[in-house]
């Protein structure tokens, strides 16, 4: 029995990382910005694009036919080699393997710049807006960031590849000492799991130890304070949400061999982490986080089916009942802070 | 009825509504757009706003999940029609009841909180409707095949009459083509008139003030839940209408017209039109109803032609552009055109024709020194 609950709360934290991730995210811009956004999904889905935009390219090959080779039913060999491979050799072929974790290297500037030029074009303006109209105009842009991908790429779920050093699974349970073979976990979902954590871990440790991210909390504090103190305090906001944006983008890069990204990823990925934020407290970063885990556990053990067997259907609405639960028992969430958006 | 009972303005804007409404077969033609399944569709997706504006647009109420209503009376009117009858009131009246509670249960939960948190409140509800219709509840409504009508239906009102016959009826005249249109037409007309009455009474007034200053209202001794409340469930029972609507012009009920993307395109109708005003909601609804059967009905072939007077070279290029805007990426140009009118035009298309109007009448003003001078308090 130990060994059954352990492993449906290993299994949640996988997903519950990216719920974290996406809520870290959605929670430093409400947190510093106060804009309510609901384009953050989308920041997500476009980074799962960007690895797969990343595989595209270095999988771009060319093919000569051998005609001395044949092929089992007669026709000459098309011999494939991916560009990357003849350039690079060794590391080319690495490269192919892991382009997963390599397209980080593409999605973070891209991301960075996605995030600075959204929040200069257009979320700026909002700051003043009442809150329905920023949840409207990021609305409005999900749709066009979501509809622009899929002009680009199709409709369909674009597989990505796990590295092949990284595929199958991993026996947890004999690893601690348990009975072998019950525990057992794809590795890569762990990889996931141990990435948001060294990134919720990294994004915090930038805001305690750092002077910008002291600063930054400063200003999430008191901003016209830090404001009439001389610190361009809008600027560092910017870049903030910049930041939101990679680790949104990050958190989409390392999901694709989990789910293979379609266009409306985003969508679906923005409404439970709303609920994420929510269930945290909006503006509270370790709320977000531990909310994140909890409801990605908590779906978890609600999909096993001896509590499927008690409550049918409980694995669908779990998420969603416990935010209902939580906004009417303790308005501000779990880890919100007073008088934030307490209404 | 007594003029007394009704302003002027107001029976000329409604008059103005009845004969547009009416008179759409003749005034769509040149659009291209005057068939009655389209009709019948702004017929729908109108009341759909109307209601949706009767929450958001009076007492500010911002709900993510109103395609749930929607939904729950589609699945009602068909119940109706396997279990009772082909008839079309029946189905109405089940589809607006049982969407009234719904939303009654919803609407008394969510409206303890405000602001974004009831918009997720709302969204979570929808959600949890959306999953459980395709999961555990799929005896109720057959998963994600969709509710259909079968030979086998029961229909025990029909049978006891001895009526046989398996499309949508009222009061035994089938609702097809031009008659459907008529009949969603008639709705539209009669929602629209108690969405006036309602804007127009006390009760809409206690709305508006909900919107404008809740906190006030409740330091001046008053209670605004309950009509809060009342306004969420005929903002429902207007989803659960239309929902029912839908399902009598093609007796299907399926489990995405509860999904939060169908909440969102609501949303957008009403914001496109002009939250708040009378007429905006279901203006916007018809333009968003237009285009998605126009553009989307669009496809390369079409714009060749179009853009054939352009030389070879330049006409490949617009179209290659213009083909990513219609057809399949048709939801770009909502997206494109809604972040506009947000940004630039937050009162809608009746903001802008408002601004159209001011902006005309004022250089005759110019000779008059200030005509709007404030009395002195």
């Amino acid at each position: 029995m130990f060994e059954v609950i352990l492993l449906q709360f290993v299994n949640g934290l996988d997903k519950g990382g990216a719920y974290a991730l996406i809520a870290l995210g959605l929670t430093l811009v409400f947190g510093t910005l106060g804009v309510v956004n609901f384009a953050h999904g989308a920041l997500f889905m476009l980074g799962a694009f960007c690895a797969v935009t990343f595989q595209k390219l270095i999988t771009l090959e060319t093919v000569t036919v051998d005609p001395t080779q044949l092929s089992p039913w007669g026709t000459p060999v098309e011999v494939r080699e991916p560009l990357v491979q003849a350039w690079l050799g060794d590391f080319g072929a690495v490269l192919v393997n892991y382009s997963v974790p390599f397209s980080l290297l593409l999605a973070i500037p891209v991301m960075l710049i996605v995030g600075i030029v959204m929040e200069r074009g257009l979320i700026k303006h909002f700051y003043k807006r009442p809150h329905a109209e920023q949840i409207l105009v990021t609305f409005g842009l999900a749709i066009v960031l979501q509809e622009i991908v899929k002009a680009i790429f199709g409709a369909n779920p674009i597989p990505q590849p796990v590295p092949a050093d990284l595929r199958g699974a991993a026996d947890i349970g004999a690893m601690i000492g348990l009975t072998p073979g019950i525990i057992t976990y794809p590795i890569w979902r762990l990889v996931y799991f141990l990435f948001s954590a060294v990134v919720i871990a990294a994004v915090f440790a930038f805001l305690r130890f750092t002077t910008f991210g002291m600063v930054v909390r400063a200003g999430m504090a008191d901003r016209e304070t830090v404001g009439l103190l001389g610190i361009n305090i809008d600027r560092r906001f910017t870049i903030m949400f910049g930041l939101a944006a990679v680790v949104a983008g990050m958190a989409g890069v390392m999901y694709t061999p989990l789910l293979p990204p379609n266009y409306h990823l985003g969508m679906d990925f923005l409404v439970l982490s709303f609920v994420v934020v929510v269930v945290g407290g909006m503006g509270s970063l370790p709320g977000a986080v531990a909310a994140g885990f909890l409801l990605g556990i908590l779906q978890s053990f609600a999909s096993m089916t001896q509590v499927k067997a008690l409550v049918p259907g409980i694995d669908q609405i779990i998420i969603y009942l416990v935010a209902v639960v939580v906004l009417l028992v303790r308005p501000r969430g779990l880890m919100g802070r007073r008088g934030v958006m307490e209404a | 009825m007594n003029t007394a009972l009704i302003s002027r303005n107001d029976l000329l804007l409604f008059l103005g509504f009845t004969i547009a409404v009416l008179a759409m077969p003749i005034w769509l033609q040149p659009f291209g757009a005057a068939y009655p399944d389209l009709m019948q569709r702004f017929a729908i997706y109108g009341i759909f706003a109307l209601g949706f504006n009767i929450l958001f647009g009076l007492t500010g109420y911002l709900s993510f999940g109103h395609a749930a209503f929607f939904g729950v009376g589609s699945y009602a009117a068909v119940w109706s029609f396997k279990l009772l009858t082909m008839d079309a009131v029946p189905a109405l009246v089940f589809a607006v009841v049982i969407a009234g509670l719904f939303a009654l249960v919803i609407g008394y939960v969510s409206l303890r909180r405000s602001g974004i948190y009831f918009s997720i409140l709302t969204l979570a509800f929808a959600q949890m409707s959306y999953n459980l219709a395709y999961s555990v509840l799929t005896p109720i409504t057959n998963g994600e095949t969709g509710l259909q009508l079968t030979l086998a239906d029961p229909r025990h009102l029909d049978r006891m009459m001895g009526v046989t016959g398996g499309s949508p009826t009222l009061f035994g005249q089938p609702l097809f083509g031009y008659a459907g249109f008529y009949f969603c037409a008639g709705l539209l007309i009669v929602a629209f008139f108690i969405a006036q009455r309602i804007t127009g009474s006390p009760f809409g007034m206690m709305l508006k003030a909900i919107k404008s200053n809740q906190t006030r209202m409740h330091y001046t001794g008053f209670n605004t839940r309950p009509y809060a409340l009342a306004a969420f469930v005929i903002s429902g029972m207007y989803a659960g209408l239309a929902g029912a609507m839908l399902a009598i012009t093609d007796p299907l009920a399926g489990a995405e017209r509860m999904q939060w993307t169908a909440s969102g395109e609501v949303v957008l109708m009403t914001i496109l039109g002009g939250v708040g005003t009378l007429v905006g909601p279901v203006l916007g609804a018809w333009i968003i109803k237009y285009f998605e059967n126009i553009f989307s009905a669009f496809n390369e072939g079409i714009l060749h032609r179009t853009f054939a007077f352009l030389p070879d070279g330049v006409e490949d290029v617009v179209v290659t552009v213009t083909s990513k805007f219609v057809g399949e990426g048709w939801h770009l140009t909502l997206g494109l055109v809604f972040v506009l009118i947000v940004v630039f035009l937050p009162g809608g298309i009746m903001e802008g024709v408002r601004r159209l109007f001011n902006w005309a009448r004022r250089p005759a003003s110019v000779g008059r020194a200030s005509p709007r001078t404030q009395p002195a308090e």
